[in-house]
């Protein structure tokens, strides 16, 4: 019996464009009859592709798509028991609002006073009583929402299929309705998709979200599993606000990450890379002696019910959200209750740091210039005629506000004696023998770990340079 | 002065004064006088009694008529494919259409009449269907254009839904496609059926001897009869003012809810 709960169950789906695009890459979800199911990612992660391979305006490349255990694969959209509300509407603008209404209806040659019974009915479930007569373009934006919910509704679909429909609405009006459509699937008891960026929408009114990325699932779960045990890096950062560090377990339920040693309930094997996670509520802020590790504060922003510090340790940034307000420039210590902190293995343990752009649209990092200049690593970006830069838009790139992320490898660092040959110096903090070689942490003279493989051994406390080939680095700019 | 944007105004009034008021109020000065210059309503009672001026008249909205609808018949489905294709396949289309119209119009049409003449023989046997073809062939792009314009505009989530909410893709042509389409069918029809009804060079080309009301304006000016030829264009400007009014009429009505001020 359990088994045959499930409405509707993508296998495998895969779509590949025709350009070679893969907008949605083995795509496996199962939704329980009366679930309300939310697809959440950026745009263009797939999650709109993965609707419409649904609702049948787009067939995919590979895979199946079951409904009530039976392939809906050569069902024409007009055929299928589910129904979509559009991103903008698609309301009809030459019929008035009975008629678009009543335009499913009208189709399956349903009797005239049942259509009439029907469409005042949802009508008042919208909230829109009285409608009837109007035009389209009489109605504001929500107005029209409502009646695309009410045309899809009226004929009792198996599944809503809801593409961003409050996408077009402002705030307060999205929050109403939010409420409204939170409500209306309980009454009804239909199964709904639902496809938003808002990842405040999502962890509002979904009974299960579905996080994706670049066509992949990156977690299935309950809001609160996906708020609180984020699977990676990717959905930690999307699913609210987070501070991410690498870092390495160096104990029995110790990890260090952030120039510090924090306390963790994640049990994982000494030596393991790590992306340690810490949501902004959960920073504490003490005197500088209390805590794990310390930091300047760097600038305080009021935001209504909290306040939104963010505090350097080195050239580590920390945020934080406190009902206390601090000054900036004064020093603190920051403390992580031990299940507050949210361990993950990292697959690839890739070092970032932030280099400046300096006036000549050069790299600069911890006083060192790197052989290279945006221009040649921003793709797209080029030089204007005053000798600024602009990038592949056509906007400048402003160095006071840009700044640009570098990642490197652990393997394409190499560690050298000599203190002047690297780009930045450190000591060593921890190493383990992984086999065939060894991973170091280096804690910098910045206060930031860099974790490095090499072959030979080096002693604990070793003073090392870090030499990075600008070959081997990735960029990405960033706003400051 | 100070320069206000009214000013760009300035030589299209001037432009106006000249070449459209002036001229029309000769237009009227001709058609109700005489030879001797005196006011008369001869030239409208002439026209309205005469079997031959009438009858050309009809023949004229006849072969429009006939003319406007081959062509919407014709001009729909290439502009709905070209709305509808991939934009790679689209340019091809829309050159296999425009092509024709970079060559001349004179040589186009006599290449037609050797066509004709191929097929039919003799041209004087069949002189109506004959004007139709010639028109058509001309007027096509004029109703292809607003009408191809009308469906790319159109949002295709509206086709989706209307698929989504069950209609098949027939039921959704014709309860939402046609429908939404009306505002550049209407456009196209104004841009041919007038037109059509006085566009006599293409029948002269095709050595056609019937009339329409192009050919009778033109024979009555080159008998020097110029006040019975400015009625019958004023006649036809009265006719043009009337369709006019009545498809934007029928525009308000429909879907765009008095958008037009």
């Amino acid at each position: 019996m359990e088994n045959n709960t499930n409405i509707i169950e993508l296998k495998g789906i895969t779509k590949v464009y025709e350009d070679g695009y893969t907008a949605v890459d083995d795509f496996n979800l199962e939704v329980k009859r009366g679930e309300f199911v939310t697809l959440l990612g950026p745009s263009g992660c797939g999650k709109t592709t993965t609707l419409r391979m649904i609702a049948g305006f787009s067939m995919p490349t590979k895979g199946e798509i079951l409904l009530n255990g039976k392939s809906i694969q050569d069902l024409p959209p007009y055929k299928r028991p589910v129904n979509t509300v559009f991103q903008r509407y698609a309301l009809f603008p030459h019929m008035n609002i009975y008629n678009n209404i009543a335009f499913g209806l009208k189709q399956k040659k349903t009797p005239k006073d049942v259509i009439e019974r029907k469409v005042r009915r949802v009508l008042d479930l919208v909230d829109l009583e009285g409608f009837e007569e109007r035009s389209v373009s009489t109605l504001s934006g929500g107005q029209q929402q409502r009646i695309a919910i009410a045309r899809a509704l009226v004929n009792e679909p198996e599944i809503l299929l809801l593409d961003e429909p409050l996408g077009a609405l402002d705030l307060k009006m999205r929050k109403e309705m939010q409420i409204e459509l939170k409500n209306m699937h309980d009454k009804l008891g239909i199964t709904f998709i639902y496809v938003t960026h808002d990842q405040e929408e999502a962890l509002t009114m979904s009974d299960k979200i579905v996080v994706m990325n670049e066509g992949k699932i990156q977690q299935i779960g309950t809001p609160e599993d996906i708020y609180n045990e984020p699977r990676n890096a990717f959905v930690a950062d999307f699913i609210g606000e987070s501070n991410i560090f690498n870092g390495m377990m160096t104990g029995k339920l110790r990890a260090r990450f952030c120039g510090g040693e924090f306390e963790c309930v994640d049990d994982y094997e000494e030596g393991t890379h790590i992306t340690a996670v810490v949501r902004p509520e959960d920073v504490e802020l003490t005197d500088p002696e209390l805590g794990v590790i310390q930091g300047v504060v760097d600038s305080v922003i009021f935001k209504g019910i909290h306040y939104e510090i963010t505090i350097l340790s080195g050239k580590n940034e920390i945020v934080c959200q406190s009902v206390n307000s601090a000054k900036a420039g004064n020093r603190v210590g920051i403390r992580v209750q031990p299940d507050n902190i949210h361990i993950m293995i990292a697959e690839d343990h890739t070092n970032l740091f932030f280099a400046d752009i300096n006036k000549d649209y050069r790299l600069e990092y911890n006083d060192h210039l790197l052989d290279t200049s945006v221009t040649k690593i921003i793709k797209g970006s080029s030089r204007r005629d005053d000798g600024t830069v602009q990038d592949a838009s056509g906007e400048a790139i402003d160095p006071e506000r840009m700044r640009i992320q570098v990642a490197i490898k652990p393997d394409d660092i190499e560690m050298t004696d000599d203190q002047e040959a690297g780009l930045i110096n450190g000591t060593i903090s921890n190493l383990i023998y992984k086999g065939d070689h060894y991973s170091y942490i280096i804690h910098t003279e910045l206060e930031q770990d860099f974790v490095v493989n090499d072959e030979y051994l080096w002693n604990m406390g070793d003073r090392v340079g870090l030499m990075m080939p600008v070959d081997k680095m990735t960029f990405t700019l960033k706003k400051k | 002065m100070q320069f206000s944007r009214k000013n760009l105004g300035i030589p299209y009034f001037i432009f106006l004064l000249f070449f459209v008021v002036a001229p029309l109020i000769v237009l009227v000065f001709y058609a109700f006088t005489n030879g001797q210059g005196q006011f008369t309503l001869e030239n409208l009672t002439g026209f309205f009694t005469d079997a031959n001026t009438l009858g050309t008249l009809f023949y004229s909205l006849a072969v429009a008529f006939v003319t406007t609808a081959v062509c919407l018949l014709l001009a729909y489905p290439i502009a709905y494919i070209l709305a509808m294709s991939e934009i790679k396949t689209k340019s091809v289309i829309v050159m296999v259409f425009v092509l024709p119209m970079w060559i001349n119009f004179s040589l186009r049409i006599t290449a037609l009449k050797e066509v004709l003449t191929l097929l039919e023989g003799n041209l004087a046997r069949y002189p109506f269907l004959n004007a139709v073809v010639g028109i058509t062939y001309d007027f096509l792009p004029f109703m292809i254009l607003p009408i191809f314009t009308t469906l790319s505009k159109l949002d295709g989530s509206l086709r989706e839904a209307a698929m989504d909410l069950g209609a098949d893709k027939v039921q959704t042509f014709l309860q939402v496609t046609l429908p939404l389409s009306v505002p550049g069918i209407v456009s196209g029809v104004s841009m041919v059926f007038l037109p059509a009804m006085t566009n006599y060079v293409v029948l002269d080309m095709l050595y056609n001897s019937t009339y329409i009301m192009g050919s009778l304006i033109g024979s009555y000016f080159s008998a020097y009869n110029w006040h019975g030829g400015s009625m019958i264009a004023l006649i036809l400007l009265a006719i043009i003012c009337l369709f006019t009014l009545l498809t934007s009429d029928g525009e308000e009505t429909g879907e765009r809810g008095g958008a037009l001020l």
